[in-house]
């Protein structure tokens, strides 16, 4: 036996116009959690659907306990003991979720059949083992984000691997779903199991990691203890510079009312919403996974119909009935699914970044195709958007890379309401601080920024004032003077007292 | 944008991020014209195996006077499967087209079926394009508003369309037309067929529109991702409802183009010309996951369809044996295609 579980060395992997990795090795021990750092396109993907058999890597070597082996395709990499949660959710939608868990390897009866009643019952014995509460015979579809991440991590374990990636696991759950998870990691490396895990998240690396190894531009940096790492070293390894201030809020001048909202209903996710948002604001809401933060705002910016209540943009009370309708009375929506409702994988980075802004650019429908590529242009400096150029397909791009392009996809349209569900999912501490950065600098700009996020510093960094919300309904209001996260935790379970109003 | 962040590290991020680096793209390259390398092999084999016929300079303008209606066919096959639709109703609209046109466009005699009627040629052509654009604007809202499958849809249309075409020419050819008319399909301008001439400029315009204009932008925008499409502000059902009338209206303008060179419109005109256009769009890189698509490369399909079908007519290859070539040929094309999205 070797003292590592997994060591690979020498890869390098090269796509059209980008060298994603340089020579990178990895050493991991069994039993340890290895965390792999690095900024957005810093190769760390690359690298694992390298070790996953998704790729296959240009040069270099890789060594499962002792033995050199060559990866062909993902179902040798499961065979090798191997499996790895990817960043995009992966699961087959139209399936539910136990057919998703055993996609490919459906357990059959005594008549060599495919039986359903097999496949629920053992994904019920390994929801119970890991305590996920989810019915295995739901379509996968009618899950939420965090939902069908959780189905993926039972998936991930549920082969008894000796090797599980994590790529950014928790960039789509809240944080009572990232403690269930940690927990669920302590005890896989009790058992002797390696996990390679991908996070942005600073605090979550310290937690659990036991390595760290950060990658650069394609490049390795340092593979260090985590408990010789704080930090702001390990902001450093990742940035190759320092980075002071996280959360840039910059105080704006707090104008009129520029989106109200009342009485609105959908469902059972959005019970009589009513708030209102000024210019040079940032609103963050807040709230637990499936308080129905993310259906308030595509409520209101008419991806489904609202059942009742009102809109009013700049005084003007707006009908809006499809997202066209939102765009066109200033809203803007950077939704929380970035594969499903948000890239056009097969498109160019331009035509994804400037698809919602079109009607400004193409005057009587004809495009100014010169205008088009220097605001996209413009854009990518700006974001400082990892892509060989404007026409690569957004499919190319590392993940946060495409969050930026998203981004910049609403920034566009100028519009005077930009809401945006989880701003920084998936994007590197850099990057972070530049999106809250120009968050800033939109609010000082005038315009008002309505915010969801599950990350609570994040929220108490950034908002102005703080909506809590609980099972569809808005339980509390903080200003920022007085939000803790003891106190937004406390209205985020409210469930007991939401006939209270809110403040 | 107004916004200024001030920010010497993007910008450092961004130079780190140089376009220059890692050259040129060569497999997209060979993937993006490997078809004009497959032409130019065609071409040259059969020129080899017909000992030089297939290149004389008239068989190759009859190979492209012939493939004109399938071109054109094409290219409104190529708008609506970039937007993952099909459409299987183009053939019988063709069909319903041709009657209805060359009805219009008859020479008095007793044979007529509007005895006495003598209209402008164009309002003959007009009425043909108009049957189409309403068949296919039919398809349109039944896919857009009653949210019928495509492929089930434009089924239906497919048999009714034929229904209609043989009812209303009472199951018979409408034969006996304007000159002029007949003109469309055989007659030249300045040396070159009217059939190719409306082939390249209904190309040129497709071309235009789905490069230069909003309308050709949102068409690869809701092939991509119709959900993230909808999101990004564009109306999908409008969409769908212009691309599948689209469709109907190139399909009427095969229906001319064929019963002009034929001089009779045909009930039975068209039958299985849905085939050769989904088989020239798909082999010119049209992908059935959506969203990606050129009309240049099912022009180039249509031909090499067209070349095919010529070729082997002349190498005396009899019709059955064609028919299996072909769909050897449609299949290859798919897995090819399956492979360039892996
Ligand atoms: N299939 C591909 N084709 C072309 N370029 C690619 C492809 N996959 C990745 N890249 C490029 O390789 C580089 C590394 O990407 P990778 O996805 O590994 O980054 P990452 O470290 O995981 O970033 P993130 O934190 O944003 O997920 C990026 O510049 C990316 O654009
Ligand atoms: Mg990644």
């Amino acid at each position: 036996m070797s003292e590592f579980v997994l060591e690979m060395s020498g890869i390098s992997k090269s796509f059209p116009g980008v060298k994603a990795l340089q020579g990178v090795g990895l050493r991991v021990r069994p039993g340890t959690v290895h965390s792999l750092m690095g900024e957005n396109g810093a190769g760390k993907s690359t690298l694992m659907k390298i070790l996953a058999g998704i790729y296959s890597p240009d040069e270099g070597t890789i060594v499962l306990d002792g033995t050199p082996v060559t990866v062909a395709d993902p179902r040798a990499a499961l065979a090798l003991g191997v499996s790895m949660i990817h960043q995009e959710l992966s699961s087959v939608p139209e399936l539910t979720v136990a057919e998703n868990i055993f996609l490919g390897r459906e357990p059959r009866n005594r008549y060599g059949l495919v039986s359903r009643k097999i496949m629920v019952r053992r994904t019920r014995e390994i929801f119970d083992r890991w305590e996920i509460r989810i019915n295995p015979r739901s379509a996968m579809k009618q899950l939420s984000i965090a939902q069908a991440q959780m189905v993926e991590i039972a998936k991930a374990i549920s082969f008894g691997s000796r090797i599980i990636v994590m790529d950014e696991p928790t960039s789509a759950i809240t944080e009572r779903e990232v403690g269930h998870l940690h927990r669920m990691i302590g005890q896989l490396r009790e058992a002797g199991t390696a996990i390679i895990y991908i996070t942005h998240k600073m605090d979550e690396v310290f937690a659990i990691s036991d390595d760290v190894t950060i990658f650069r531009d394609g490049q390795w940096v340092a593979t260090k203890p985590a408990a010789e790492l704080d930090r702001d070293k390990l902001i450093a390894l990742m940035v190759g510079r320092e980075l002071t201030d996280l959360f840039p809020k910059e105080e704006a001048p707090i104008g009129d009312v520029v989106l109200r909202v009342s009485g609105l209903n959908r469902g059972s996710l959005v019970r009589d919403v009513s708030f209102e948002v000024r210019r040079g604001e940032i609103l963050g809401i807040a709230g637990l996974m499936g308080a129905g933060r993310t259906e308030v705002l595509e409520t209101i910016f008419g991806v489904h119909p609202a059942e009742s209540g009102t809109v009013e943009v700049n005084g003007r009370q707006r009908r809006i009935r499809e997202p066209r309708d939102a765009i066109k009375a200033g809203l803007a929506l950077l939704t929380e699914d970035r594969k499903r409702t948000g890239i056009m994988g097969v498109l160019s980075v331009r035509d994804n970044m400037s698809v919602a802004a079109l009607p400004r650019y193409s005057p009587q429908g004809m495009l100014r195709r010169g205008s088009i590529d220097e605001a996209c242009e413009d854009q990518r400096r700006r974001l400082a958007l990892k892509t060989p150029s404007l026409n690569q397909l957004i499919q190319n791009l590392s993940g946060g890379n495409q969050q930026k392009v998203l981004l910049s996809r609403w920034l566009l349209t100028l519009p005077d309401v930009l809401m945006i569900d989880e701003p920084t999912r998936g994007i590197d501490v850099g990057a972070k601080s530049e999106i809250h950065r120009l968050m800033s600098a939109l609010a000082q700009q005038g315009k008002a920024i309505v915010m969801v996020s599950s990350e609570m510093p994040e929220v108490l960094g950034m908002s102005d004032r703080v909506l809590v919300m609980c099972e569809g309904r808005i339980t509390g209001e903080v200003p920022r003077s007085e939000a803790t996260q003891e106190r937004i935790m406390h209205f985020a379970t409210a469930t007991a007292h939401h006939t209270t109003p809110a403040a | 944008m107004s916004t200024d962040l001030g920010s010497t590290a993007a910008a450092e991020a961004a130079a780190a991020a140089d376009p220059s680096e890692g050259g040129f793209d060569w497999r997209h390259f060979l993937r993006t014209y490997a078809i004009i390398g497959i032409l130019l092999v065609f071409v040259v084999a059969l020129t080899i195996l017909t000992k030089g016929t297939f290149s004389q300079p008239e068989n190759l303008i009859n190979v492209v006077r012939q493939v004109a209606a399938i071109g054109v066919i094409a290219i409104g096959m190529t708008f609506v499967i970039i937007t993952l639709g099909i459409d299987l109703s183009v053939g019988s609209i063709l069909a319903l087209a041709a009657v209805v046109a060359t009805s219009l466009a008859q020479k008095p005699s007793d044979r007529m079926m509007y005895a006495g009627l003598d209209l402008p040629i164009i309002l003959a052509v007009l009425g043909g394009l108009a049957v189409g654009g309403l068949l296919g604007f039919t398809n349109g809202v039944l896919i857009a508003k009653f949210r019928i499958a495509p492929f089930i849809a434009t089924l239906g249309m497919m048999t009714t369309a034929r229904g209609l075409a043989l009812i209303y020419s009472d199951g018979r050819p409408v034969s006996l037309l304007e000159d002029p008319y007949n003109n469309i399909g055989q007659g030249s301008i300045a040396g070159v067929p009217i059939p190719i001439i409306l082939f390249a400029v209904v190309a040129l315009g497709a071309h235009m529109v789905l490069n230069y204009t909003r309308f050709g932008r949102y068409v690869y925008a809701v092939g991509g991702n119709e959900q993230a499409a909808r999101v990004s502000g564009i109306r999908i059902s409008r969409l769908t409802l212009v691309i599948y009338t689209i469709s109907g209206v190139l399909s009427g303008l095969a229906g001319v183009i064929l019963s002009a060179r034929i001089g009779s419109g045909n009930p039975q005109l068209g039958t299985g010309i849905e085939l050769d256009a989904i088989t020239a769009a798909v082999i010119g890189g049209t992908s059935f996951k959506g969203g990606i698509g050129t009309v240049w490369g099912t022009a180039v399909g249509a031909l090499i369809i067209g070349i095919i079908n010529n070729g082997l007519d002349l190498l005396d290859v009899s019709p059955f044996m064609q028919m299996v070539v072909k769909g050897v040929i449609i299949v290859l094309a798919i897995i090819l295609d399956e492979r360039k999205n892996a």
